[in-house]
C-alpha cells in the first residue's frame, strides 16, 4: 500500500524520508514540485499526482507536505486519512507538528512511523497503543534519558494490541479521577448582501479528556438527543445502544479523544449570533474607497460574544486601508491584501465598528469584485443548538470520578457576502 | 542542569554536521563499546541520518552486531536499520537471521510476532524458504496476534518471490477461515495483494466476514468492504434489474423509439420478481452502521458499496454521511467531491436535499470550488435552477478568476440541459462580455458560442455584439470562437462578416494558430456565400496562409483553395463545397467530465484519476443468473470453536449466528424443537479461552460474555428475518442463572413482526442484566428498581405459585443477594412471573400483606401486562427482622387473588462483609462462650477440597470469604441484614474428611439455624 513517505517543508526541502518497502528514490518528489509550481496557492496542489511509476498522495498540514508514495491501486482516502492520523499523532506527542519539532524528535518520529505501518499497511494507529510502545517525550523524561541513558521505548510489552478494547491501555492509574467533556458547536453559514441567511448549519463535536483508573464503562445521555441528525463515533462507542436508546455507552480511551461529532438536523432553524452592517464602496474614477463595518449581537441568548475576529480579502486594486476601529486593532497586509480586525468582546451597548477609507491604485478602474467577510467568534457556556447532556454514569469501577461538562459555540466557516 | 543538557544537545547537533567527514569512525566506536547508552546514542544518530536520506550503509557490520542487544530501544533501532539496508548487504544480513529464528519460538506471543515481522521485512531472497516456514508456522499459532502478523508477512514474501504464490494461497485460505477480528482485516489485505482473482476462497468465509466486520479495526474494514463489493457483484443479482433501464439523470436514450419500449415491457413480463439473496441483504445491513465511522475511508468504502450494490431506494442513506465528510480536511473533501460528482450524475435525487452544502465559500481552495461547482451543475433541475443561478451570479464576482471561468462553463451547461433558463443564461453571459477581465469575457464567448448553436436565428444581435469584441479580446480561444460563429452564421450578419474578415486579414500574421485556422474557415465560408465582396480578401488570406510557418495552416490553406476556387483541375468535390462547409452542424452537448466514470469502482484511485491504476481490479458486471448460493453455507464443527473472538460493539452478530443458522437448517430436517443449551454454554466459555491476565480484563470479559448473550438474542432476530419458514426456535436463557425460560416463537409469517418485538424486549432484558452485572461488581447502589437478575450461578429458586394453582400463572422467587437500594435493611427478593396460560394477565400486584411485628415490605411495582407465554421479573424488598418468619401476602391479577408466602432460609438474612484475617480473629475473640457453636462433622466425599467447601458454604449462606493463612481452614464473615450483627463461620478440616464447624454469632437463634443449614450443605 504505502511505499514511502516524504516530508517536505514550505521551501521545498525534503527533511524526512521513510520507506516501508524497498527504497524509492527521492527524485520521485520532482513531480510533486512541478505540481506545486503550477498551483497558485499551497493548498491548490492536487492531493493525488500520477507519475510514470508511482502515485503521490499528499496532505498539507501546518505548512508541511506529507507525501506518500503509492505503487498500485489503493483507495486514496485510505492514504489521506492515514496521513492525517500521522499528523494527529505527532501533534499528540510533541504538542505541535512543526518541522523543528519533527527534526528534534526524529528518532521518536521514526519509531512511531515504524509502528504505525507494517509493509505499508496500517498496524497500530490508536494513540493509546502507541503510547504504550513509545512514550511521548516530556522535558523531564528527556532530561532523565540523557543522564541515565534510558529510553523512550516502553519496557513492557504492548499488551494493548491484544486487548478487547485496543484503544485503551491497560493498568491506567490516577490519583484524581476525572472526566471532562467539551461540547463544541460550530456554525457554518453564508449570509448574503442583504443580511439574509443563504445557508446555515451547526456542526458539533464532543471532545473528551478522560483520566480514570482501571476499565471504567461510561454512559452519557442527552436531554434532547433528537437534535443530533448525523453522528460519527469514536470506535469505542457502541452503535446498537445508540440506535436503540440514544445513549452513548463506551469504555473510553485514556486521555484526550474525540468521542463524537454530529450534525444538527437541518429542520431546526439556526440562530445566527451576530449581524454585520457593511458598506464597502468604490467609486468610478476616484482612487478612494469607503469602508464601513459595524458588528452587533443577535440571538445570543444573553451570552457574551467573545474573541471576535473579522477578516476579509480585499480586492487586488486596494493599495492601503486607513481605518479607524472603535475597539480592538486591525491590520492590513498590502501584499496579500488581507484585512483582519481583532475585535475582542462585543459590547451590546457600544457596538464595535471599523470605518475609514481605502486607497486604490491611481488610474486603475474600480474593482468589480466584492470582498467577503469571514467572522470568527466564541460564545462560552452555550451550545447554540440547545443540546444538553443529561447525565454521565460510570460502571465497572468503584471510585467516584469528578465529572465536568463545558459548552462552547464557535463560528465555523462563517461568511458574509457583500 | 538544564543548561548542561542544552549544551549537550548542541554538541550532538554539531557532531551531526561533521559526520560525513569523519567516515563514521566515532559511531563505530560507540557501537562497539559495552555501554548501552553509547550504543543507543550512536543508533539514534544513525537513524537520524537515515531519516534525512544520508547513506550509512558502511556501518552495516557494526550495527548488525548489536541485533541481540539487551536494550529494547537499541534493538528496535537496529531493526529499523537492518530493514532499511538488508537488501543492499544480503550476505551480512544473514548473520542476524538466527536471532529472529530464536524469537519465533519465544513463549511470549508479542515477541514471536515482532520476530516474524522483522524477519519477513528483510528483503533477502536466500531466506525465502525460512520465511515461508515461519509464516506457515505462525499461521497456526495459538495467538491471534501472531496470526495477524503472519497475514502481514504474506504480501512481503509474495513481493520478494512471486513463485511462492501457490503455497501462500494455501496459507491465505487457512487464515481466511480464522474467526478473530484481529486477523480478518490483515488476511483480506493479503488476499487482495496476492490472489484477488481467487474469489472462490471467499465463499465459505463470506458470512463470517460480514458479521465480524463491525469489530475489525478501521483499516481492515476498508479493505474488506472493497473486496466484498467485488465479491457481491459476482455472486448476487442486480437489485435494480426490474426497474427501467433508464437511470434518473441521464436523458432519454438518444435513439430511443417506441419499439424499444415495447420490447422492454415484454421483457419485463417475462422477468421473475426479484428476491434479494439473504446474504446480499446481510452485507448491506452489516455495513450500514459503518457510515457512522469517524474514518473517512471507511465511510467512503461503505458509500461505494451501497452505490454499486444496493437497491435504488436504499442508496439515499449514504448521501448524509458523504456530506458530513465535506467538513473534513480539504484533501478529504477533494476525494469525496470527485465521487459525489460521479454519483450525482446517476442518482441526482440523493443529493438534492443537500444542495446548500455544496455552496462555495470564498475561502475554499480553487480545486474544491471547481468540484463543488461540478456537483451543483449536476444537481440543477427545473425546480432549483433559479436558486442555483442566483448563487452562480455571486460566484462570477469572485476574485479567483479560474473559478469564475469554471462558473461560466457551469452556467453554459445548465443552460443547455434546462431549456427554460436558456435565454436567461444567455443574457447573463452577454452581460459578462463587457466585463473588465479578459479571461471572463473569453470564457463567456466560448460558452455563448455553444449556446448560440442551438438557436442561431433568434440571436443575430448577440452575434453582432460579439463581432465587435474582436477589436478588444486577445484570448485566442475566444477570438477563434467568435470567428467561427460569424463564419457559421454569416447569413444572419451579412454586412458585418466581410468587415470582420477584412480586419482579420490585416492582423493575420500576428494571430495564434487556432485563430489563423478560423480566419481561413471564415474566409472560405464567406467566399461561398458572398464571393462578390470577399473574393480578393479570401485570396489574400489564403496566400498568407500558404507561407505560414505552421504546416497545419499551410495544409488547410491548400486544401481549401482546391475546394472552393474552381479550377479545371479540381474534381467533383468542389461542387459539393457549399454542402461541406455550410452543413448544418448538431449543437454540441455539454457533458460532465464525470459522466460514465462509475465504471470504475468508486472511491478507488483509478476512479479519481479516470485511468486504470496498476493492480486495479475491475468491478465485474452483475451476473445474468445468480450463481449457486449454497456455496456460502458452512458446516458446523462443534469441536473447532472460535478462539479469542472478541466482540465489543453490539451489532447483531458473531459466530453464534452462523451456528443458529446451521441449527435452523438442521431443525428443518428433523422438525424437532429440542435443543441443548449445554452446547451454548460450553461454547461461550471456550470462546474466552484466550485468557488475559489482568483483573480488569477479566471484568471486561464478563461483560463481554453478557454482551454476547445479547448478540445471541439478536442473531435470533436475524434469523427471523432470514426465513419465515422454520417452525420453532426455542431459546434457553443461557447457563444456569435464572430458571431457564423457554420462549417459543411461532415464527409464521403473519406473526413475524410481533416476534421481532419480543426479541427486542429480550434484548433490553439482557442489557439490563449487563448493567446489573457491572453494578454488582461495583457493589454500589446504582441499581434501578426494575427487573433484576442475579449474576451468581449458585442461586436457588423457590416456588411461590405453581402454575396449576395459579391457573396458568407461575411464580418463582429467589434471593438475588444484591443490596436492595431503596432500603438497606431489606433483603431483595426477585420474582419471576411466567404466564403459561393462553390469555394475557393484567395488573399483577400484591395486596393484604400479613407480617410479624417489626417486619416491613417494599412492594414490587405493578406489572400492567403479562402477555401469554411471556415471563417478567420483578424485585421486592422484605425486612425479615433477622427472623425466618414467613411474609404472607396476596398476589392479585385482574381476575384472581392467590395467597402466597415467602420464607427465607437463614443464610439469606445476612450480607457479606469483608474482613482481614486479623480483624476476623479479633472479632471471633469477642464472640466466645455462649455466642460460639461448634459442631464436629464428616465432610461429604465430594466435598473434601477447599474449593468445594467454599462453594457450598457460600451457596448456603450469603457470606464472604475471609483470607486465611492455613489451607486447612476456611473462614467466612457476614452481618445480619437488619441488626448488623456479625456472623463468623470457620470450617477447619482434618484427616479423612473430618472437620470442625464453628459459628460465632451474637444472635444465638441465627447461629443455631445456620449451623444446621451449613452442616447439611457440607455433609450431603
Amino acid at each position: 500500500m504505502i511505499h514511502s513517505l516524504f516530508l517536505i517543508n514550505a521551501s521545498g526541502d525534503i527533511f524526512l524520508e521513510k520507506h516501508w518497502k524497498s527504497v524509492v528514490s527521492r527524485s520521485v518528489c520532482d513531480y510533486f514540485f512541478e505540481a506545486q509550481e503550477r498551483a497558485t496557492e499551497p493548498e491548490n496542489v492536487p492531493p493525488v499526482i500520477p507519475t510514470p511509476h508511482h502515485y503521490l498522495i499528499s496532505v498539507l498540514r501546518h505548512r508541511i507536505y506529507f507525501v506518500a508514495v503509492i505503487q498500485s491501486e489503493v483507495p486514496p482516502l485510505f492514504v489521506i486519512e492515514f496521513l492525517h492520523r500521522v499528523v494527529d499523532t505527532f501533534q499528540d506527542y510533541f504538542g505541535v507538528c512543526t518541522e523543528a519539532a519533527i527534526k528534534d524528535n526524529v528518532v521518536v518520529v521514526y519509531e512511531l512511523l515504524e509502528e504505525m505501518l507494517d509493509n505499508g499497511f496500517p498496524l497500530a494507529t490508536e494513540s493509546n497503543i502507541l503510547k504504550e510502545l513509545i512514550k511521548p517525550p516530556t522535558i523531564l523524561r528527556t532530561m532523565v534519558n540523557t543522564i541515565t541513558g534510558s529510553t523512550n521505548v516502553g519496557e513492557q510489552l504492548p499488551t494493548g494490541q491484544l486487548s478487547v478494547v485496543p484503544w485503551r491501555r491497560t493498568g491506567v492509574k490516577y490519583t484524581n479521577n476525572e472526566a471532562y467533556f467539551d461540547v463544541v458547536e460550530e456554525i457554518d453559514a453564508i449570509i448574503d448582501k442583504s443580511g439574509s441567511t443563504i445557508t446555515a448549519e451547526i456542526q458539533g463535536v464532543i471532545d473528551a479528556c478522560v483520566k480514570l483508573t482501571g476499565m471504567p464503562d461510561l454512559t452519557l445521555s442527552f436531554m434532547n438527543p433528537r437534535l443530533l441528525d448525523d453522528v460519527s463515533f469514536h470506535p469505542c462507542v457502541r452503535f446498537k445502544r445508540w440506535e436503540a436508546e440514544r445513549i452513548l455507552s463506551f469504555i473510553p480511551p485514556d486521555g484526550n479523544f474525540r468521542l463524537l461529532s454530529y450534525h444538527v438536523s437541518s429542520q431546526n432553524l439556526v440562530a445566527i449570533p451576530v449581524y454585520i452592517k457593511h458598506n464597502i464602496t468604490f467609486r468610478e474614477g476616484s482612487s478612494q474607497g469607503r469602508f464601513d463595518l459595524t458588528l452587533g449581537p443577535k440571538q445570543t441568548m444573553g451570552k457574551a460574544v467573545e474573541s471576535v475576529l473579522v477578516s476579509s480579502q480585499l480586492p487586488r486594486g486596494v493599495l492601503n486601508a486607513n481605518l479607524n476601529p472603535s475597539q480592538g486593532t486591525y491590520t492590513f497586509d498590502p501584499v496579500t491584501k488581507m484585512l483582519s480586525w481583532d475585535v475582542g468582546k462585543i459590547n451590546p451597548q457600544k457596538l464595535p465598528s471599523l470605518k475609514g477609507t481605502m486607497s486604490l491604485q491611481a488610474g486603475a478602474s474600480k474593482p468589480d469584485e466584492n470582498p467577503t467577510i469571514n467572522i470568527q467568534l466564541k460564545i462560552q457556556q452555550m451550545a447554540i443548538s440547545g443540546l444538553k447532556v443529561n447525565r454521565l454514569d460510570m460502571y465497572g469501577e468503584k471510585y467516584k470520578p469528578f465529572k465536568g461538562i463545558k459548552y462552547m459555540t464557535k463560528a465555523g466557516k462563517f461568511q458574509v457576502r457583500t | 542542569m538544564l543548561i548542561y543538557i542544552a549544551h549537550y544537545h548542541k554538541q550532538v547537533i554539531t557532531n551531526f554536521q561533521c559526520f560525513s567527514s569523519l567516515r563514521h569512525d566515532d559511531l563505530k566506536e560507540m557501537l562497539d563499546s559495552n555501554k548501552d547508552s553509547l550504543k543507543l546514542e550512536a543508533m539514534k544518530r544513525i537513524v537520524a541520518m537515515i531519516a534525512r536520506g544520508k547513506n550509512t550503509s558502511d556501518l552495516f557490520p557494526a550495527v548488525v552486531k548489536n541485533v541481540a542487544c539487551k536494550n529494547i530501544e537499541v534493538k528496535k533501532l537496529v531493526y529499523v536499520y537492518l530493514v532499511r539496508y538488508a537488501e543492499e548487504q544480503q550476505d551480512l544480513a544473514l548473520l542476524s537471521i538466527s536471532t529472529f529464528q530464536r524469537g519465533l519460538k519465544d513463549p511470549n506471543q508479542l515477541i514471536r510476532a515482532s520476530a516474524l515481522r522483522v524477519l519477513s521485512s528483510i528483503r533477502v531472497t536466500i531466506i525465502v524458504p525460512i520465511m515461508m516456514l515461519a509464516i506457515k508456522e505462525a499461521a497456526s499459532d495459538m495467538s491471534p496476534y501472531v496470526r495477524k502478523t503472519a497475514a502481514h508477512a504474506i504480501p512481503k514474501l509474495y513481493s520478494l518471490d512471486p513463485e511462492q504464490k501457490d503455497q501462500l494461497i494455501e496459507v491465505i485460505e487457512k487464515l481466511l477461515a480464522d474467526k478473530t477480528t484481529l486477523v480478518a482485516g490483515s488476511v483480506v489485505m493479503a488476499f487482495e495483494e496476492v490472489c484477488p482473482e481467487r474469489i472462490d476462497l471467499i465463499h465459505k468465509n463470506y458470512r463470517k466476514l460480514c458479521n465480524l466486520l463491525i469489530d475489525v479495526e478501521e483499516w481492515g474494514q476498508v479493505v474488506i468492504i472493497n473486496m466484498l463489493t467485488r465479491y457481491a457483484r459476482t455472486q448476487f443479482l442486480n437489485p435494480n434489474m426490474n426497474e427501467s433501464l433508464l437511470e434518473e439523470g441521464s436523458d432519454k436514450t438518444f435513439y430511443g423509439s417506441d419499439e424499444d419500449e415495447d420490447e422492454e415491457e415484454e421483457e419485463e413480463k417475462d422477468k421473475k420478481p426479484y428476491v434479494m439473496d439473504p446474504d446480499h441483504r446481510l452485507l448491506l445491513r452489516n455495513t450500514k452502521p459503518l457510515l457512522q465511522s469517524r474514518n473517512a475511508a471507511v465511510v467512503m468504502a461503505v458509500a461505494q458499496l451501497y452505490f454499486h450494490l444496493a437497491p435504488k431506494a436504499e442508496v439515499g442513506v449514504i448521501a448524509k454521511a458523504l456530506v458530513r465528510l465535506l467538513r473534513s480536511h480539504s484533501e478529504v473533501q477533494y476525494v469525496v467531491l470527485q465521487n459525489v460528482a460521479t454519483m450525482s450524475i446517476k442518482r441526482r435525487g440523493m443529493f438534492e436535499p443537500y444542495l446548500k452544502s455544496f455552496y462555495i465559500r470564498s475561502t475554499d481552495p480553487t480545486q474544491i470550488k471547481v468540484l463543488k461547482l461540478e456537483v451543483l451543475t449536476n444537481l440543477a433541475n427545473e425546480t432549483n435552477i433559479s436558486t442555483i443561478l442566483r448563487e452562480f451570479q455571486t460566484y462570477i464576482k469572485s476574485m479567483d478568476k479560474d473559478f469564475v471561468a469554471a462558473t461560466i462553463q457551469a452556467i453554459g451547461r445548465c443552460a443547455t440541459n434546462i431549456g427554460e433558463v436558456r435565454d436567461t443564461c444567455l443574457n447573463g453571459l452577454v452581460q459578462l462580455l463587457s466585463n473588465r477581465d479578459e479571461l471572463v469575457v473569453a470564457e463567456s464567448v466560448v460558452v455563448i458560442k455553444k449556446l448560440l448553436q442551438m438557436q442561431p436565428e433568434k440571436h443575430s444581435d448577440i452575434i453582432k455584439h460579439m463581432a465587435k469584441l474582436t477589436d478588444n479580446i486577445q484570448v485566442p480561444m475566444a477570438r477563434a470562437s467568435i470567428l467561427w460563429l460569424i463564419g457559421e452564421y454569416c447569413e444572419h450578419v451579412p454586412k458585418i462578416a466581410p468587415d470582420v474578415l477584412r480586419k482579420m486579414a490585416k492582423s493575420f500574421t500576428n494571430e495564434e494558430d487556432i485563430v489563423k485556422l478560423q480566419i481561413i474557415n471564415l474566409a472560405a465560408k464567406l467566399y461561398l456565400t458572398n464571393s462578390k465582396q470577399t473574393k480578393l480578401l479570401t485570396q489574400y488570406v489564403l496566400n498568407l496562409a500558404k507561407y505560414d510557418q505552421n504546416y497545419d495552416i499551410r495544409d488547410r490553406a491548400r486544401f481549401i483553395r482546391q475546394l472552393i476556387v474552381p479550377t479545371e483541375k479540381s474534381g467533383a468535390l468542389s461542387k459539393y463545397a457549399k454542402k461541406l462547409f455550410l452543413a448544418l452542424k448538431p449543437a454540441p452537448v455539454l457533458e460532465s467530465p464525470f459522466k460514465d466514470r462509475d465504471h470504475f469502482q468508486l472511491g478507488s484511485l483509478s476512479h479519481l484519476l479516470n485511468a486504470k491504476a496498476g493492480g486495479y481490479q475491475e468491478l465485474p458486471d452483475w451476473p445474468e443468473a445468480a450463481p449457486d448460493p449454497s456455496v456460502r453455507n458452512v458446516e458446523v464443527k462443534d469441536s473447532v470453536r472460535a478462539v479469542g473472538t472478541v466482540i465489543y460493539r453490539d451489532t447483531g452478530s458473531s459466530e453464534e449466528e452462523e451456528r443458529k443458522h446451521e441449527r435452523k437448517s438442521k431443525q428443518r430436517k428433523s422438525e424437532s424443537e429440542s435443543e441443548s443449551d449445554e452446547e451454548e454454554d460450553s461454547e461461550s466459555e471456550s470462546s474466552q479461552t484466550e485468557s488475559e491476565d489482568s483483573e480488569s480484563e477479566a471484568e471486561v470479559k464478563k461483560k463481554k460474555k453478557v454482551l454476547k448473550k445479547t448478540h445471541f438474542k439478536h442473531s435470533n432476530m436475524n434469523i427471523c428475518m432470514y426465513s419465515c419458514q422454520c417452525s420453532f426456535i426455542s431459546f434457553q436463557a443461557a447457563e444456569s442463572k435464572p430458571p431457564s425460560k423457554p420462549v417459543k416463537k411461532d415464527n409464521k409469517k403473519e406473526k413475524k413482526e410481533m416476534s421481532l418485538l419480543d426479541l427486542d424486549d429480550c434484548k433490553l432484558f439482557f442489557l439490563n442484566l449487563f448493567f446489573k452485572l457491572s453494578a454488582l461488581k461495583e457493589n454500589t447502589k446504582v441499581m434501578a428498581l426494575t427487573s433484576t437478575i442475579s449474576p451468581s450461578s449458585a442461586l436457588k429458586s423457590y416456588e411461590m405459585l405453581h402454575r396449576i394453582t395459579g391457573e396458568g400463572l407461575s411464580v418463582e422467587y429467589c434471593f438475588s443477594r444484591q443490596p436492595f437500594s431503596p432500603d438497606a435493611n431489606m433483603v431483595a427478593v426477585q420474582m419471576q412471573f411466567t404466564n403459561n396460560a393462553t390469555s394475557d394477565t393484567k395488573n399483577l400486584h400484591m395486596e393484604d400483606v400479613k407480617l410479624q411485628s417489626g417486619m416491613r415490605v417494599k412492594e414490587f411495582p405493578e406489572i400492567e401486562l403479562l402477555p401469554a407465554g411471556e415471563m417478567v421479573t420483578a424485585v421486592m424488598g422484605i425486612d425479615f427482622c433477622d427472623s425466618t418468619q414467613a411474609a404472607n401476602f396476596q398476589l392479585c391479577t385482574h381476575t384472581r387473588k392467590f395467597f402466597v408466602s415467602i420464607q427465607p432460609p437463614v443464610g439469606e438474612l445476612m450480607r457479606p462483609v469483608f474482613l482481614t484475617e486479623n480483624e476476623f480473629k479479633k472479632e471471633q475473640g469477642q464472640l466466645m462462650g455462649m455466642n460460639e457453636i461448634t459442631e464436629k462433622i464428616t465432610l461429604d466425599v465430594k466435598c473434601r477440597n477447599e474449593h468445594s467447601i467454599v462453594q457450598r458454604v457460600i451457596t448456603a449462606a450469603n457470606l464472604s470469604r475471609v483470607p486465611c493463612g492455613s489451607d486447612k481452614e476456611c473462614r467466612f464473615a457476614g452481618r445480619t441484614v437488619t441488626s448488623s450483627s456479625l456472623v463468623l463461620v470457620t470450617v477447619a478440616t482434618k484427616e479423612e474428611g473430618a472437620a470442625k464447624l464453628t459459628i460465632n454469632c451474637e444472635k444465638m437463634v441465627i447461629g443455631t439455624m445456620l449451623v444446621k443449614d451449613i452442616l447439611l450443605a457440607l455433609t450431603q
